[in-house]
């Protein structure tokens, strides 16, 4: 019997297929692991099953009857709970009342009885290890216990099915073991539990069954313990070693650039941010592509911005040739050398308003302006030496940004902070959402680029080309970087099995 | 501490949150009880420094003067917590005045009913229309400012139609007083009572609170945004309408010239009472507080008697900004974790 199905179920979006004929079952007591890289699928699915989204094609089968859900709302009246990455409850309020909101125990004249829903919230909560007073306002514990109270609220409501999205993310290695008991428990109870998590040990340690997505397609599902876990990655990340090997295709030459006894252009030494980046240290030297690895979460994005000095670092150096950042910041950063292309282009790169040669001059004007008049034969002359070098596409530099392609888009903003002369350069996702062509023309840019002497950093979870890209990789997992990846190393299969590798069993 | 063995116990207690907790406490307290702690610290200046100031009558005559605005603010805090404002009622107030007075010769009742009818129905129209349009509260409000002004001019020609109280059971009301202290006093202070326990301890009132603390939160908790949304306006129209009522009962006319600038009294008592402007968090005690620190200061000033009055504006003006400024702080305070 099934719980909580969907059947060759699929979601479109204007120009995006997100879902293509995805099956889907869960079982009572179940606890099923939906992976898949950004992209694949995953909290399309996970909206049709809660009633945020309307499937196109399809069924959905809730207890064995056709169901369907208008609203979130409806599914959680139906008992299926959803705990969302970000903790969805009223900061304000208190621990007490957000446990109980809309289900207050009242007395007989009708009102709120404080006294039995603060005795009970106390009773409820102490199961999930959380003993702070229930009367302050939620905003002020922790993130850990935070979720802790949104799981206890999810569960409360007479749950069949408890969706969990990236639960771990913000709690600590005690918490987590915390989350786990109760996981045990509903899965004792005969809730189903939908558990999406990228964290792979995690995942082997508390699951049953496991589905796979990608690109919007169902990949596998079976039992995890069945699954090895470098099957389970060469899966998700699509890459069958035997294709990859026979295409190889990449517009990267693969040649490495980088001068071994060079001293580094980059330093970076031991950084660490609470749950997030553990130690993390590496080196980048002058003409090198260091490419770095990982699932998903594993704190690829977070340290490259670290190091761009727009992430909270509770330790570490970052040294640009040799000069120390001490305490960084976005502005110290770029004017030590530091230039960074962030992963999400359009909500932190581009301003898509505003024309081509606009945008490649925010970056400049301190440079082309004198006592804050702007000098227009200046940028005129950047704007079109960087056109003509990164071949950027436009009717003219005048056009809007935001009407270009998106291999375009990406061009102007790797214009934009090569205008600033950088010593280093980062690029998170520097391919992802541009077409074909494109990309091959951006990937044999940062060839050029590396070639010119500038130091890479490279984040891609295409697995064939931060291989192909990259002279050396180094694999983070967890915050913790897990290996590194030198000369003949730098393949799929090394990647794949570094970060697939069992840290439990040293 | 944050790399925990696995292995420990499953407790999220920790000093730091002991810390936290007595912290936030204080912190709390002064956000919440900062107006009532100024306010008897001007009280007690006052009756030191102002022989007149100590008489029963002038305490008297400070509760009368702020009914009608502690019932505006009573609705303003609830519209407050939700998130929203409601620019409209200082027009509702006029007009519910003006219609109240037209409204007397029919009795008694009619007095009352007409007022809460258009005022309430105003009001409706004001959450109905941000509730479901999603238009900016202030926009809406600003509208019906206008409307409702608009429309209580035009049924008194510009002003220049007085309509009388003719009902003398009426005018009683706003002027009899019972131990010594005005009707009008009691029937606020009653109204008051049911709204704290209304916003402290029925489902509604945490609707209120969850819509202000976080709108999509609430609504993924099965909170009905909406309507906590359209009911909030209409109680705010309804409460103006009644202010206007108890007025024109006290004046004995329709008085068409006040009411201008009340809504923006009845926001600064509510944030000088503790509530945050974005919503989420507050009391109706504040509030009280609020409205009786602006009354007194307005009478201390009547009391120095050479002082132009426009001083109170400056005052109020200047704690308001000391308020905000002061919450600003201590909501970042309260960020400790």
């Amino acid at each position: 019997m099934a719980l909580l199905e969907v059947v060759d179920v699929s979601k479109t979006f204007p120009g995006v297929r997100a879902l293509d004929g995805v099956s889907f079952t869960l079982k009572p007591g179940e606890v099923h692991a939906l992976v898949g890289e950004n992209g694949a699928g995953k909290s399309t699915l996970i909206k049709v099953l809660t009633g945020v989204y309307q499937p196109d094609g399809g069924e959905l089968r809730y207890q064995d009857k056709p169901s369907q859900f208008g609203t979130p709302m409806d599914a959680q009246r139906a008992g299926i709970s959803t705990i969302y990455q970000e903790v969805n409850l009223v900061p304000l309020m208190s621990v007490a009342q957000n446990l109980f909101l809309g289900r207050e125990p009242r007395n007989r004249f009708g009102l709120i009885d404080r006294k039995r829903m603060d005795r009970e919230a106390r009773t409820i909560l102490s199961d999930y290890g959380v003993s702070a007073d229930v009367r302050r306002p939620l905003g002020t514990l922790a993130l850990g216990a935070q979720q802790m109270v949104a799981l206890a609220r999810a569960v409360m409501i007479d749950a069949k099915v408890v969706i969990m999205d990236e639960p771990t993310s913000s709690l600590e290695p005690r918490e987590v073991q915390t989350l786990f008991g109760v996981i045990r428990d509903l899965h004792a109870r005969g809730i189903g539990i939908v558990y999406v998590s990228h964290r792979l040990d995690e995942l082997y340690e508390i699951c049953d069954a496991v589905t796979i997505l990608r690109d919007g397609k169902l990949v596998h599902t079976g039992r995890l313990a069945d699954l090895e876990r470098i099957k389970l990655v060469s899966l998700m990340l699509g890459r069958d070693m035997a294709e990859v090997r026979r295409e190889g295709a990449t517009a990267f030459s693969g040649a490495a650039t980088g001068d071994d006894q060079a001293p580094p252009v980059l330093r970076v030494r031991e950084l660490n941010s609470r749950h997030k980046l553990h130690d993390v240290s590496f080196d980048v030297r002058p003409g090198e592509v260091v490419g770095l690895g990982g699932l998903l979460g594993a704190g690829r994005s977070e340290t490259i911005k670290a190091v761009g000095g727009a992430y909270h670092l509770d330790s570490g150096d970052i040294e640009v040739d040799g000069k120390d950042l001490r305490k960084p910041t976005p502005v110290r950063a770029v004017r030590a050398g530091i230039a960074v292309q962030p992963e999400d282009r359009k909500a932190e790169g581009i301003v898509p308003g505003l024309s081509v040669r606009e945008n490649i001059a925010l970056a400049v004007l301190p440079r082309v302006s004198r006592g804050g008049l702007v000098s227009d034969a200046k940028i005129d002359a950047i704007v079109e030496r960087f056109m003509t070098r990164l071949r950027i596409k436009a009717s003219s530099p005048d056009q809007a940004v935001g009407d270009l392609s998106g291999g375009n888009q990406q061009k102007v903003l790797l214009a934009r902070l090569l205008a600033t002369d950088p010593k280093v350069l980062l690029l998170d996702e520097p391919t992802r959402g541009i077409d074909v062509g494109a990309k091959a023309e951006v990937q044999s840019l940062i060839d050029e680029l590396a070639a010119e002497g500038l130091g890479v950093v490279l984040v891609s979870s295409d697995a064939e080309e931060l291989v192909e890209g990259s002279d050396r990789v180094v694999v983070l997992r967890d915050g913790v970087v897990v290996g590194t990846l030198t000369g003949d190393e730098v393949t799929t299969e090394d990647l794949m099995s570094t970060i697939a590798k069992d840290t439990r069993e040293h | 501490m944050t790399m925990g063995v696995v292995s420990d116990p499953p407790a999220i207690v920790a000093e730091d949150i002991r810390k936290a907790d007595r912290n936030d406490r204080i912190v709390g307290v002064v956000q919440r009880q900062g107006a009532l702690a100024v306010l008897i610290v001007v009280l007690l200046i006052a009756v030191a420094a102002f022989p007149n100031f100590r008489s029963l009558d002038n305490a008297a005559t400070i509760l009368v003067a702020a009914a009608p605005p502690m019932l505006i603010a009573l609705g303003m805090t609830f519209v407050i917590i939700t998130g929203g404002i409601d620019l409209s009622v200082g027009s509702l107030y006029v007009l519910g005045g003006v219609l109240a007075a037209w409204a007397s010769q029919y009795g008694i009742l009619a007095a009352f009913a007409l007022p809460l009818a258009v005022c309430g129905a105003i009001g409706l129209a004001n959450g109905l229309l941000i509730a479901y349009t999603r238009m900016a509260p202030f926009i809406v409000t600003l509208a019906a400012l206008l409307g409702a002004r608009g429309l209580m001019r035009a049924i008194s020609s510009e002003g220049s139609n007085t309509y009388l109280v003719q009902n003398d059971a009426f005018r009683k009301l706003g002027n009899g007083s019972f131990l010594d202290i005005g009707y009008q006093v009691w029937l606020v202070a009653a109204l008051v009572v049911i709204g704290m326990v209304v916003l402290a301890r029925s489902r509604f009132g945490h609707s209120v609170y969850a819509v202000g603390g976080s709108e999509d939160a609430a609504s993924l908790m099965g909170v009905p945004v909406r309507r906590t949304k359209v009911w909030v306006y209409v109680l705010s129209g309804l409460l103006a309408g009644l202010a206007g009522s108890i007025n024109a009962a006290k004046l004995g006319s329709g008085v068409t010239v006040l009411g201008t600038g009340m809504e923006l009294d009845a926001i600064a008592a509510v944030v000088i009472g503790g509530t945050l402007l974005t919503g989420g968090a507050g009391t109706i005690a504040g509030t009280i507080a609020g409205v009786l620190l602006l009354g007194v200061i307005q009478n201390l000033i009547n009391q120095v008697g050479n002082v132009n009055s426009n001083w109170q504006q400056v005052i109020s003006g200047a704690f308001l900004a000391l308020v905000v400024v002061a919450q600003t702080y201590l909501v970042r305070l309260r960020r400790v974790t």
